[in-house]
């Protein structure tokens, strides 16, 4: 698509020339005339080490989880969850979790599908990295999905982690996330909501109607 | 100690029995108050509507009157604030800028500069204490409710030093009353609006009397107060603390 | 057209309604307390947010490069648009070229501010707005009133009959639950056939070509996920320099904007899905002009939370729509006048210097700061109105001159005590909701010559 070109008059009134520039040049061109002396970045590092400082993580992560509306159960092994889990007959349950391909179809079988084959999904039980004290949130990666839209489409959504892997808070999960590339990654906290009517809160807006996270050991 | 008294327009012309109390207290109080009579007010009024460049004529003249006291003391926290921001004349500017560190809004002389720690003074009633915006959030009088941080109230702190005073607990400790300056009458509807709901919030709380450190705030939420023929009344913090019995009408 | 005053008198008509309104919003302020007083350390959250972005704001040119390029290297087509109308022009020209000519669209208040929509609509192509707020005021024809919560102006049953009217909800039905499932099934259809989306950006990472966006409902997944084409949106000043900056971000973002912790949803999207396009417009519109301004920069690093909105006593007994812009509230009393000084010139008007805006910002902006110094650039600039010119002129020659200070006064008190008719009448506009106050029989100058000299 071509590059718009804009037509600008000289800065040099005297001048009757008129420059081509692109809205970029000039763009970046004003930005660089406007922009104030240069100010030096806080250091984070401080609060890095404050985060890792903090304890009792995994009492505040099922605190605000509850908070959020989600619900944490607590499972000593994967094989536990299916013993949790109801599944009318007939119902679509999809997992990128192996041991459990028994109760539910592998996600990744419909990677190159469009993700409309995925509009019916009723429960989707996908593994997280990783959870965050301070917000309850998961982050879960694209690799962790199957295929993005999968955590958002399905009616409810059901996250494992392991209750080792809490971080306290956002600065140590950046931490954890440093050096990492996923081209899609999200952190999950609750289920989807809105409180657009009137201040009432709703559980269940476009996404997932509910969360429930499985904390392995 | 030496202290150059500034009373503001409005105070001067509507509410002397306060001026009358800040003067009184401070001089209880072992200072010794010189009134400059060629005052007039600190030019906020025109400022705060966008016409600061035409308070060259307020700010000589606050600057003529008290460059030579070691501080100047007002009962008034806008008119404080705004001569610590906004003072500045033309010509020796440096003076301006010097006039502006020695000025004091009077419970923040109280508390900072005589270090009050009593009071001799008896008002046995129920006072809901209104924390003017200007006083607050600018001077740092109390701690507002937007900040994480630890509470603390010089005018409280004084008023606790009054014997039989009672604080009511508001519904909403710090919200603006509207008054705003010429906000009051160039959006008199929302104005009058924030008034009646902080005279409202005074009065569903049990205040016999609100007080606070600016009379601008209370003159208009006495004018609401009177349109509806209201019990409540108003009284400026100087008046409790120098020690009034009664309010004579 | 009516300004900021004159609509505001109106919204002032129903108090219930304001009240209504005022609390909700206290409320909300009230649920944002709670939350940012449970972090110790919340201050000093805010001065490295602040500090953070300033630097961004000090080396915007080479951070939106260093963005430009990672986001490029990721497959992501990067345009630059000079102002509203441009930015338009290239979305349509996206479009255009793909033979599409419906989109889904979740929250950005940038394209509020290019009434996209608007735009977009002339063209025959059809927008649809996901965020439930956005879609009830998309349905009223309105636009929406506060950039967090599009239609706090709503009562649920008036959400009720628009929905009866446009989704084919019963008559009547105003249970929130409800309304919100319908407006589930109905958009469900929209995400699942629209083949282009539109988010905006709350957060850009220069040092990843990354970009966040933060939802509580799953609408900008839902739209983006499902398309094959996702166009993103962004101010330019929307950049932070690294990742680990988010950080320090998402934990005010939310805490400020409802209180919660954190959005349901936030969202990394670095490289387009296998077989996706992901197009990405970087905006100025004014910005780089503000960016000049050194009085009203520090504006610039509004992150889009709306808790001045909350917070400012006038907002919330005026509405988002007394500020007849898209941004309202104190924030965008300080943007606006950027953008066009003498439509918005009544809008730094619009507030009486509380501070409590600038108190709550996340990211320190000096909002109260500058809503003082835009008054005094409006009247310089001649946008003031000529009547208070004359009245200030008046005042300041009085108020400089002693004698005819103290002569005035008196003049002034004499008249209230023996004709208060002249003043005690709806001329002034005082007097409408208020008593003057009593004349006293002396001014304390009065008094002073009287008794101490």
């Amino acid at each position: 698509m071509p590059k718009s070109k804009v037509k600008y008059k000289a800065a040099n009134p005297k001048s009757n020339i008129q420059i081509n520039m692109t809205s970029r040049e000039k763009i970046l061109a004003d930005v660089r005339k406007n922009q104030p002396p240069i100010s030096g970045l806080p250091d984070m590092q401080v609060w890095e080490s404050k985060g890792l400082a903090k304890t009792d993580v995994l009492e505040t992560f099922k605190m605000v989880a509850g908070n959020v509306g989600g619900k944490v159960i607590e499972v000593k092994d994967l094989a536990e969850i299916k013993s949790h889990l109801n599944i009318t007959p007939g119902t679509r349950v999809l997992t990128t979790i192996s041991a459990l391909f028994d109760v539910a179809d592998n996600a990744a079988d419909y990677q190159d599908a469009t993700p409309h084959e995925l509009e019916n999904v009723e429960l989707a039980i996908l593994p997280a990295e990783f959870a965050v004290a301070e917000n309850s949130a998961l982050w879960v990666t694209e690799t962790q999905m199957g295929t993005r839209v999968l955590p958002f489409i399905c009616q409810h959504l059901a996250l494992v982690v392991s209750a080792a892997t809490i971080v306290p808070d956002m600065h140590t999960a950046y931490l954890r996330t440093q050096n990492t590339d996923h081209g899609f990654a999200a952190f999950v906290a609750g289920p989807s909501k809105t409180a657009d009517i009137e201040q009432s809160l709703v559980l269940g807006a476009h996404g997932p109607r509910s969360l429930i996270i499985f904390l392995l050991p | 100690m030496r202290a150059g008294l500034f009373i503001p327009c409005y105070v001067d012309q509507f509410y002397p029995n306060a001026a009358i109390a800040t003067l009184e207290l401070l001089e209880k109080l072992g200072v010794e108050v010189g009134y400059p009579s060629r005052q007039t007010c600190c030019g906020q009024p025109m400022a705060n509507s966008g016409y600061e460049h035409l308070t060259e004529g307020c700010n000589t003249l606050f600057v003529d009157n008290f460059a030579e006291y070691d501080y100047i003391v007002t009962p008034s926290g806008s008119c404080a604030l705004h001569l610590k921001e906004h003072l500045h004349t033309k010509d020796n500017n440096d003076v301006a800028l010097g006039v502006r560190k020695k000025i004091y809004e009077l419970t923040e002389f109280l508390t900072d500069v005589l270090k009050v720690d009593k009071l001799d003074a008896k008002f046995p009633h129920k006072v809901g204490l209104h924390q003017s915006c200007h006083g607050q959030r600018g001077l740092k009088l109390a701690q507002m409710t937007e900040l994480t941080a630890a509470p603390f109230s010089k005018p409280a702190s004084l008023l606790g030093m009054v014997e039989g005073v009672e604080l009511i607990t508001l519904n909403r400790a710090d919200e603006c009353c509207g008054f705003g300056g010429t906000f009051c009458v160039a959006e008199e509807a929302v104005s009058s609006k924030m008034g009646k709901d902080r005279v409202a919030d005074h009065e569903h709380n049990g205040a016999e009397y609100i007080t606070a450190a600016d009379l601008s705030c209370l003159m208009h939420m006495e004018g609401i107060m009177r349109r509806k023929n209201s019990k409540v009344k108003v009284i400026h913090i100087a008046e409790i603390l120098n020690g009034v019995k009664e309010v004579v009408a | 057209m009516k300004d900021h005053a004159e609509l505001a008198e109106v919204f002032n008509k129903d108090e219930q309604r304001v009240d209504w309104h005022d609390e909700t919003l206290w409320w909300v302020r009230q649920k944002r307390d709670k939350a940012s007083h449970l972090i110790p350390d919340w201050e000093e959250l805010r001065e490295t947010a602040s500090q953070i972005k300033l630097n961004v704001l000090s080396d915007l040119g080479n951070y939106l490069e260093m963005f430009e390029q990672n986001a490029i290297n990721n497959g992501v087509k990067v345009y630059w648009a000079a102002d509203a109308t441009e930015h338009n022009h290239i979305v349509h020209t996206i479009l255009k070229g793909r033979g599409i000519t419906q989109m889904v669209k979740s929250k950005s208040m940038l394209t509020e501010e290019c009434h996209l929509n608007h735009y977009l609509e002339e063209q025959g192509i059809e927008v649809i707005d996901s965020d439930l707020g956005e879609r009830i005021v998309q349905l009223a024809n309105e636009p929406p009133s506060h950039i967090v919560l599009p239609c706090i102006h709503k009562k649920k049953e008036e959400i009720g009959e628009i929905f009866h009217e446009h989704l084919g909800s019963a008559k009547g039905e105003d249970d929130p639950q409800i309304l919100t499932e319908t407006a589930r099934s109905h958009l469900r259809d929209t995400f699942l056939t629209r083949k282009a989306a539109l988010t905006g950006v709350n957060f850009a990472v220069a040092e990843t070509g990354e970009f966040v966006v933060c939802t509580n409902e799953g609408n900008a997944d839902m739209g983006a996920h499902l398309a094959d084409v996702h166009i993103a949106s962004m101010g330019i000043e929307k950049l932070i320099p690294q990742r680990k900056h988010l950080g320090i971000f998402l934990r005010l973002l939310t805490r400020s904007a409802t209180g919660q912790p954190i959005t349901t949803y936030s969202s990394h999207f670095k490289k387009p899905r296998p077989g996706q396009e992901m197009h990405l417009i970087l905006v100025d519109n004014g910005r780089s002009i503000q960016l000049g301004r050194e009085d009203f920069r520090n504006s610039l690093k509004c992150i889009r939370c709306g808790a001045c909105m909350n917070t400012c006593p006038v907002y919330r007994r005026s509405g988002g729509h007394s500020y007849h812009t898209a941004v309202a509230g104190p924030i965008g009393s300080i943007l606006a006048p950027n953008l066009d000084m003498k439509k918005y010139a009544d809008l730094p008007f619009a507030s009486t210097l509380c501070r409590s805006c600038s108190n709550v910002c996340p990211v320190k902006i000096d909002i109260h700061e500058q809503l003082y110094k835009w008054r005094q650039v409006i009247i310089k600039e001649g946008y003031g109105d000529k009547k208070k010119a004359a009245a200030m002129q008046a005042m300041a020659f009085t108020l400089s001159n002693p004698t005819v200070y103290r002569m005035a006064g008196k003049a002034g008190r004499v008249v209230m005590k023996y004709a208060p008719f002249a003043v005690n009448n709806s001329l002034n506009p005082w007097y409408k909701h208020r008593d003057m106050p009593k004349p006293p029989k002396q001014s304390f100058g009065e008094w002073y010559s009287e008794n101490r000299k």
